[in-house]
């Protein structure tokens, strides 16, 4: 038997907004859709932006990109606002547990000298690639123009802010909190040669103009090999090194780029899906990118984990790409 | 390992988490990677002198933020379970929420879009991260705001199709060329109108009055989403002074520039406001305080203190200070007025204050109401009840700057209207004041561009030329039940259900006679 608390039901007099109606019918809508779905200015603008006059403001002709809908490309998690830190809340109450594990047990501090010079050389430069991800996609967030778009962009933005901050963290335990070992890692990202090709490949995507070839670049090209690279090749490599409880403190980055393929493919397979011209565009992006990113990672990866491992990472990337109808050097033909 | 032993303060260690990130570029220029920091010319001579206004991790910002939205989506739950909309003061409240979500929420989501784009424009870090953490923020705050009113668009006209309306609606380019005329400007002059002088000066005087008129209302929805906000608000209230003093800390030469945008920005803000003035003073039936009250506790009390703290800086208080602090008795009746008489083309209705309300308006502006607006409101009242509810079906004549009606008037003489013109390439430009003169004159190339909802109307660019079809088609203000009169709409009659009460007929058949 179940009990039954009788309420006052009253008949709406419509199930959802106009504009979600318009294209899911009146019926009771989720809140993704309602928080995500055309509550951005489209027509009508007053003004021409200051900084960029040849356009208007949210002019879908920032990207070489033609979409009939921007709004074709959606969030297979379904991230709204309090959707997306909910997720991430979690997320970091699991992170919070392992630094707190690592901190208070010493672990790295008690690594050998050799050991925690190797993160501080190969691992905490990282960070600086994440602010530069962090400004990348701060300005897509600025540029797209749907908000199923622009919100994606924000959210991955402050996730590589938070990223850098926990890479951060890592040099601050091994240093004992005073800083040494981020200044020490920072001089290797500005002056060590091995660092050299990939700073140089983090400036040159800080200048790229259209955004989307900036998503492609940043969250398909760069982290496709990056992170399979750093974070699954590399990790496995440094347990070899003695510093296995490293992989406690980067656990978050391989649960967050497992989860950041569900909308990075799902955003290239309709973009490129959507005209010839765009897989068009999407190629020759890709062909002038993917071997910059694979060279800025050779003197990483010959450092570590050996050319083999940066060449199995780059596969995996072309065979994402493959499934798009996307050729990358990555697998021969 | 270079010797360094002293642990880090909180304030070293949030540098070493959020701007040390960051580093010197020599691959690219800086100013290929930061184009837009110099065009407007404020001279920043050193960013590391930029004091963080906040020190928020992500980690702490993801763990403080769901706590908040768990218990936020918590009440919208129970809210929508339990029919919350049946427990407000009256129907005629919830015209506040359709001027909120047509007009405020999509200047949430405008600068969501803002902030982002300024979170990347800065060679700052620090200023950066801030921003940053502010887009964010409002996309929060605009897509809450959705959901907060998602219940109401259930059960009530005229909140069906805010952000179209917003791009198109003649009133509603008052507040969207606000916010776009920001977004077009620089980066600096984005963050002095929007985090200063829109967050810091007047947050108390749009944001909280609708808040509080929630909390007066019964609006459990829309009162628990402001509280969840306040902490975020008051995150971005820091952010403004800091981006104040940091411009005019940094070089001499950025004060005239900041002091101009300062006058601009106020003056705009002030005109912008009125809206929220007439929410204050007549769509509340619980009202939560007079509008010139608010405005002397919040812009003259809180304000005047405010610029005297900056006077150290070779700041004055805004330009035409003195107009805006008497128009103070003025603006909530002028503009409920121009919104009665136009009250066919909005998303809302209107209606004529109750004897008590008026009586009500007749203390609180005891040296204006009765002499300027009480005579004329009764006799709109009596010609409702007389079956001749007025409508104006002229066009009014818009400011080329604030895009409101040229309704206000002079200082010295409330009735006389206060128009200035001026000629401009050979074309004539109208304004509701000196203070939306002197902002075009400073650019003229930017406000000659302003998208006038009447000139386009004129023009044919409304999918007609008559205003039921521009109202219906181009709008999508549905006809007889989001526009017209307040008494005897749909929303009045399933209130009146709601509340058990028959419809009375007497006032139903005066407003189908006006229609």
């Amino acid at each position: 038997m179940s009990i039954e608390i009788k309420t006052n039901s009253v008949e709406p007099i419509r199930h959802t907004y106009g504009h979600i109606a318009r294209r899911f019918g009146d019926k009771p809508a989720t809140r993704y859709q309602e928080a995500s779905y055309d509550i951005e200015a489209k027509t009508n603008f007053h003004y021409r932006p200051m900084w960029d006059s040849e356009h208007t403001l949210n002019d879908p002709a920032r990207t070489a990109i033609r979409m009939e809908d921007w709004y074709a490309v959606t969030d297979p998690r379904q991230f709204y606002y309090g959707a997306y830190v909910g997720n991430r809340a979690k997320m970091q109450e699991a992170t919070e547990s392992s630094f707190g594990f690592c901190e208070k047990r010493n672990l790295l501090t008690r690594l050998p000298e050799e050991t925690r010079k190797k993160l501080l050389r190969l691992l905490v430069p990282l960070r600086h690639v994440e602010l530069g991800a962090n400004m990348n996609n701060s300005k897509i967030a600025g540029d797209a123009t749907a908000t199923t778009v622009a919100q994606m962009h924000i959210y991955t933005g402050m996730d590589r802010l938070g990223i850098g901050q926990y890479l951060s963290r890592i040099a601050l335990m091994i240093d004992g909190n005073t800083g040494a070992g981020l200044d020490e890692s920072k001089g290797y990202w500005m002056d060590d040669n091995l660092w050299q090709p990939m700073r140089k490949l983090v400036e040159d995507t800080l200048v790229v103009d259209d955004w989307f070839e900036l998503t492609l670049v940043q969250n398909i090209l760069m982290d496709g090999i990056l992170y399979p690279l750093v974070y699954d090749k590399m990790d496995q490599w440094l347990e070899g090194q003695g510093a296995e409880d490293v992989s406690m403190l980067t656990e978050f980055m391989r649960d967050w780029y497992k989860e950041s393929l569900r909308w990075t493919n799902a955003m290239v397979k309709v973009v490129a899906g959507e005209s010839d011209a765009n897989r068009e565009m999407l190629q020759k992006w890709i062909d002038t990118w993917e071997p910059q990113v694979y060279d800025a990672l050779k003197p990483l990866a010959q450092a570590s984990v050996g050319i083999e491992a940066l060449d199995e990472a780059r596969a995996e990337l072309a065979a994402r790409l493959k499934k798009c109808s996307l050729q990358s050097q990555g697998v021969s033909a | 390992m270079a010797v360094k032993n002293k642990k880090l303060n909180l304030k070293d260690k949030y540098q070493y988490l959020t701007r040390d990130m960051s580093w010197e570029p020599t691959y690219q220029k800086k100013e290929d990677i930061y184009p837009e920091e110099r065009f407007e010319g404020i001279k920043i001579t050193d960013w590391a002198q930029w004091e963080d206004p906040f020190r928020l991790t992500m980690d702490a910002y993801w763990k403080y933020q769901a706590e908040k939205e768990k218990k936020l989506y918590a009440i919208f739950d129970a809210f929508a379970q339990n029919n919350g909309h049946q427990n407000i003061s009256d129907a005629r409240y919830v015209n506040a929420l359709k001027l909120f979500l047509s007009g405020v929420s999509p200047l949430e989501h405008a600068a969501f879009q803002g902030y982002a784009k300024v979170g990347r424009q800065f060679s700052g870090a620090g200023a950066r991260v801030a921003c940053q953490m502010q887009a964010i923020d409002e996309l929060r705050h605009s897509q809450t705001q959705q959901h907060a009113m998602s219940h109401y668009n259930k059960h009530f006209n005229g909140l069906h199709d805010a952000a179209h309306m917003h791009d198109r609606v003649w009133f509603l380019s008052v507040p969207k060329s606000f916010f776009d005329d920001a977004r077009s400007a620089g980066p600096f002059e984005f963050l002095t109108a929007i985090s200063f002088s829109f967050e810091y000066v007047l947050t108390n005087l749009l944001f909280v009055p609708f808040m509080s008129g929630a909390a007066y209302n019964g609006d459990m929805a829309t009162v628990t989403f402001g509280f969840s906000a306040q902490s975020d608000e008051a995150r971005h209230m820091t952010l403004g002074l800091e981006v104040i003093k940091f411009i005019l800390e940094q070089h001499e030469d950025n004060v005239p520039i900041v002091q101009k945008w300062i006058d601009k920005w106020f003056w705009r803000g002030f005109r912008l406001l009125s809206l929220v003035g007439m929410m204050m003073d007549y769509m509340l039936p619980n009202r939560v305080m007079s509008w010139a009250e608010a405005w002397e506790v919040y812009y003259e009390q809180n304000g005047g203190a405010l610029f005297k703290d900056l006077e150290r800086y070779g700041i004055r208080p805004p330009k035409y200070q003195d107009i805006a602090n008497d128009a103070k008795n003025h603006v909530s009746h002028q503009a409920w007025a121009t919104f009665y008489q136009y009250g066919h083309a909005t998303n809302f209705h209107t209606w004529m204050p109750e004897k008590e309300e008026l009586d009500w308006l007749s203390e609180k502006y005891p040296d204006t109401f009765d002499k300027y607006y009480r005579p004329r409101f009764e006799h709109w009242a009596k010609e409702h009840a007389e079956g001749r509810r007025f409508y104006n079906n002229t066009l009014p004549q818009l400011c080329q700057v604030c895009q409101i009606p040229t309704i206000f008037t002079e200082k010295d003489d409330p009735t006389m209207l206060s128009h200035r013109q001026i000629e401009h390439e050979g074309e004539r430009y109208h304004f509701c004041s000196d203070g939306c003169c002197d902002i075009f004159k400073d650019e003229p190339e930017k406000y000659v561009q302003a998208w006038l909802p009447v000139h386009q109307i004129y023009q044919g660019n409304c999918e007609g030329g008559d205003v039921e079809t521009v109202v219906q088609k181009y709008y999508h203000i549905n006809i007889g039940e989001d526009n017209f009169e307040y008494i005897g709409s749909p929303d009045h009659k399933r209130w009146l259900s709601i509340k058990g009460k028959s419809t009375d007929e007497k006032a139903e058949n005066a407003n189908k006679d006006a229609a």
